[in-house]
């Protein structure tokens, strides 16, 4: 594609298709909560749906730019376009932040009688704020019995994760340098830092439930808990699976020095992961 | 390039694309329907988001029209209270996302490239995704209507706790149709940022911009801000009514005030993200009949940015009788009468451009002139509202009912008109049938006028919004805004009538269909063939 023309994709059958798969799976879900099981079948066709028809698109997308189709101008189409949508996941985790935030330093104490709001109080004469909140103030409302220690799992698993953005970057130096066994290497390992905090999420999350009684309905402490560290699990699982993809790529040959920004881009999203965790880690946990 | 083609089931739709890329002028795709699913140009995208647009704005308007039937004369007459208020809340949410947003995407996919020289949107198949997931947002939405418990009763807000708690199974599905809207956004405006960004004809720097390109820039950076803001919020609202959470449920520990909080974050620039883009399209017009270079325009630039930054640390005006400290009600009241300076910047330049212009009034101009006046009354009420101290009165009256309609009916909504007459002759080639266009801006200016002033008078003796009877006093007020409804909503008929007949055929338009007009769409064919600026234009730029 030279000659200073620019480069206009084919039209695709992906897209409309994603629409209707997404729809389909947002209808069936919303038909489970709220008319029960006969959403299951229609959630479930419209989950496979869109699973399927992101890996037919991106596969498109793949085989492209393995003809050379895309030029540097579609490459900073790309860059802006990722660069981007990390913009609006990052205001995603923000507005969960913030809302964590407003409940610690306003909302709960308020309640409790303190600050400008504290009439708050008439509501819940007997109350106390405290965080972690294990005593939410309506007796309806069952708190945690205790909470979690942010230096075992939680601990190890910032650890992971942040190990695991560097070995990616080791990795993606690697491939910057054409040395294609040290990327293949570097990244195998944090696809498995990946899964090793996948795995300990899970572990956690267990105990959480079974015996600490952190659970979604026990107040505004698992509630938050929950939010914050399951949109974050939600990320790493995508991540992981992102990176995986890179992996196979690699393992097949794909990527040159100078062509390479799939890899750089699911770099950029681990690296925000790994962002956000750190902030997961210090508000969620330690603070 | 065939050669190097994979085996398998892709390979034909491979070679098809090849065969697109290089045909120039002639569609060599798919035809009929699957024509309009599949494609990725960005005009015929832009046609499509426009005509959704259309279809939501008379769907919207007719919920308007129960509305304003129910309230033409006191005492229940038409509807159940239930009923009425599902009519609000789903007029509301009709159109704000399905008629004014879409409209100003449709018209950002229109012209954005057709300014700029590029041959398309940065990300056509993302385009097509993006334009697509509306339609079925929207049929999920409004099938909300005939769902057990009706549709969402609780305002186009949707506060908690009645968003929640007492709120009807239906808002499930308004949940995942506001998500599925959301991604349709924040998509759409990645697109327009990278098509901006990266796919300027070469020589055209950032202040050499068409206004309208300069507006879409900035209200895409809110897009992405915000959208996913409120789609934390409504998962939110998901998770206290299915799972148990207790985010919006002082009980728990949480707080309703914190959905508020949350929502307007996200609101207040929404709101801007309504009203940036008809700056930018009033921008380009006015200088255009005028026949003189914008006045100011770096100064229109700063001014549209500051009103983005701004827009960030409002939010709280929408909330100044929820209880508040003393210190937010100040802070947010200051930070609002902020937002007047750039606004004031704007209307003077606007005016200082009509400054001893060569005027003509066209339609376009006619929208565009009626939209300076109109959207500063608007202006001006909502600087009214900004005082807090006062806002305890109008709060919740329809003294607000007017003012943010006077924003987005003669603001948002005639800047789209004006678009639409002023781009007309290029996406067709015909001119709108001039008679008929008059009669339609006059029957609306008279129309919305008569709609939204006497709500003012209402709202200021203390009529509450959102209930479907009211006291005597009110009763000859809200006769004459529904006889301005009714009227208002008829003529959007003729508006159609031109359209149809523009698309038919009329007075054959020139490449450089107004003679005042500078920007590069003018230098292509009208109407404009399916591709243009297949290679990058040759752009002077005027230094401003």
């Amino acid at each position: 594609m030279s000659g200073g023309s620019y480069y206009v994709p084919a039209s695709s059958k992906w897209p409309i298709l994603a629409c209707l798969a997404l729809g389909g799976m947002m209808l069936g879900t919303g038909m489970l909560l709220v008319y029960g099981a006969s959403g299951m079948p229609i959630m479930m066709a419209g989950l496979v749906g869109v699973l399927l028809v992101m890996a037919l698109w991106f596969r498109d997308v793949v085989l492209e730019s393995r003809k050379g189709l895309y030029d540097e101008q579609m490459d900073r189409s790309f860059r802006w376009g990722m660069g981007w949508f990390i913009f609006s996941e990052v205001m995603f985790f923000a507005a969960f932040f913030g809302a964590l935030f407003y409940i610690r330093i306003f909302a709960l104490p308020w309640l409790d009688g303190e600050g400008a709001k504290g009439v708050a109080a008439l509501l819940w004469p007997d109350f106390t704020a405290s965080w972690p909140l294990l005593e939410p103030p309506g007796t309806d409302v069952q708190g945690p019995s205790s909470t979690l220690s942010p230096w075992h799992l939680p601990l190890v698993n910032t650890l992971i994760l942040v190990g695991s953005s560097i070995t990616l970057t080791v990795a993606h130096e690697g491939l910057k340098e054409g040395q294609r066994r040290v990327v293949k290497n570097w990244l195998g390992l944090t696809v498995l830092l990946g899964l090793c905090f996948i795995a300990i999420q899970g572990i956690e999350y267990r105990e959480a439930y079974l015996h600490y009684g952190i659970t979604l309905d026990a107040g505004i402490y698992g509630a938050t808990f929950f939010l914050l560290t399951g949109f974050h699990g939600a990320h790493v699982i995508i991540g992981t699976l992102i990176l995986a993809v890179m992996l196979v790529r690699v393992l097949r040959g794909h990527f040159a020095p100078d062509d390479q920004f799939g890899f750089e881009a699911a770099a950029w999203y681990w690296h925000f992961v790994d962002v956000v965790w750190i902030g997961l880690f210090l508000f969620v946990y330690v603070f | 390039m065939a050669s190097h083609l994979p085996t398998g089931s892709s390979a034909s739709q491979q070679q098809s694309g090849a065969a697109e890329m290089t045909s120039d002028t002639h569609h060599s795709g798919p035809t009929g329907l699957m024509r309009w699913l599949l494609t990725t140009n960005h005009k015929e995208i832009g046609t499509l988001y426009l005509l959704f647009s259309l279809a939501m704005f008379f769907i919207g308007g007719l919920f308007a029209m129960v509305v304003r039937a129910e309230l033409f004369q006191p005492g229940l007459q038409l509807v159940q209270p239930e009923f009425f208020n599902q009519m609000t809340t789903m007029h509301g949410l009709i159109m704000v996302f399905g008629a004014v947003m879409p409209a100003f995407v449709g018209l950002a996919n229109w012209m954005v490239p057709l300014q700029i020289g590029a041959p398309d949107m940065a990300l056509p198949r993302l385009n097509n995704f993006s334009f697509w997931l509306l339609p079925v947002a929207f049929t999920m939405l409004l099938a909300t209507l005939v769902m057990p418990g009706g549709a969402p009763n609780f305002g186009w807000t949707f506060y908690a706790p009645l968003s929640t708690t007492y709120a009807p199974p239906s808002t499930t599905f308004f949940i995942f149709s506001l998500h599925l809207a959301g991604i349709s956004s924040i998509l759409g405006a990645i697109n327009i940022i990278a098509t901006i960004l990266n796919l300027r004809a070469p020589g055209m720097r950032m202040m050499d911009m068409p206004l309208f390109v300069w507006t879409w820039l900035i209200t895409a950076f809110l897009l992405i801000a915000v959208m996913p803001v409120l789609a934390g919020v409504i998962t939110m609202m998901l998770l206290d009514i299915h799972f148990g959470t207790s985010f919006f449920n002082a009980a728990g520990g949480g707080d309703p005030v914190l959905f508020q909080h949350l929502f307007w974050f996200f609101g207040h620039p929404e709101v801007y993200i309504m009203i940036l883009p008809a700056f930018g399209i009033v921008s380009v017009i006015i200088p255009t009949f005028a026949r003189k270079r914008l006045f100011g325009y770096a100064s229109m630039v700063y001014a549209t940015a500051s009103i983005a930054i701004l827009s960030f640390l409002v939010w709280a005006h929408h909330m100044f009788v929820v209880g508040l400290p003393l210190t937010a009600e100040l802070f947010f009241m200051y930070s609002t009468m902020l937002i007047s300076v750039p606004t004031g910047v704007k209307v003077f330049n606007w005016i200082t451009t009509l400054f001893r212009g060569s005027l003509t009034f066209e339609p376009p101009m006619l929208f565009a002139l009626a939209f300076v006046v109109l959207f500063t009354i608007g202006g001006f009420s909502g600087l009214m509202l900004a005082i807090s101290p006062a806002d305890f009165q109008y709060h919740d009256t329809y003294f607000v009912v007017a003012h943010f309609h006077y924003v987005l009916v003669p603001g948002a909504v005639f800047a789209i008109m004006a678009a639409v007459y002023y781009w007309l002759p290029k996406w067709t080639g015909h001119y709108p049938h001039l008679r008929l266009s008059q009669w339609h801006f006059w029957l609306s200016v008279v129309g919305v006028n008569l709609t939204f002033f006497p709500m003012h008078f209402a709202g200021l003796a203390g009529m509450p919004r959102r209930i479907p009877d009211y006291s005597l006093q009110f009763a000859d007020f809200n006769m004459i805004t529904s006889i301005g409804g009714f009227l208002f909503g008829l003529s959007q008929l003729l508006f159609v009538l031109v359209v149809v007949l523009c698309v038919r055929g009329g007075r054959k338009a020139p490449a450089q269909a107004w003679e005042g007009a500078e920007d590069l769409e003018w230098t292509v064919p009208s109407p404009a063939p399916l591709h243009t600026f297949e290679t990058p234009p040759d752009f002077t730029p005027y230094r401003h």
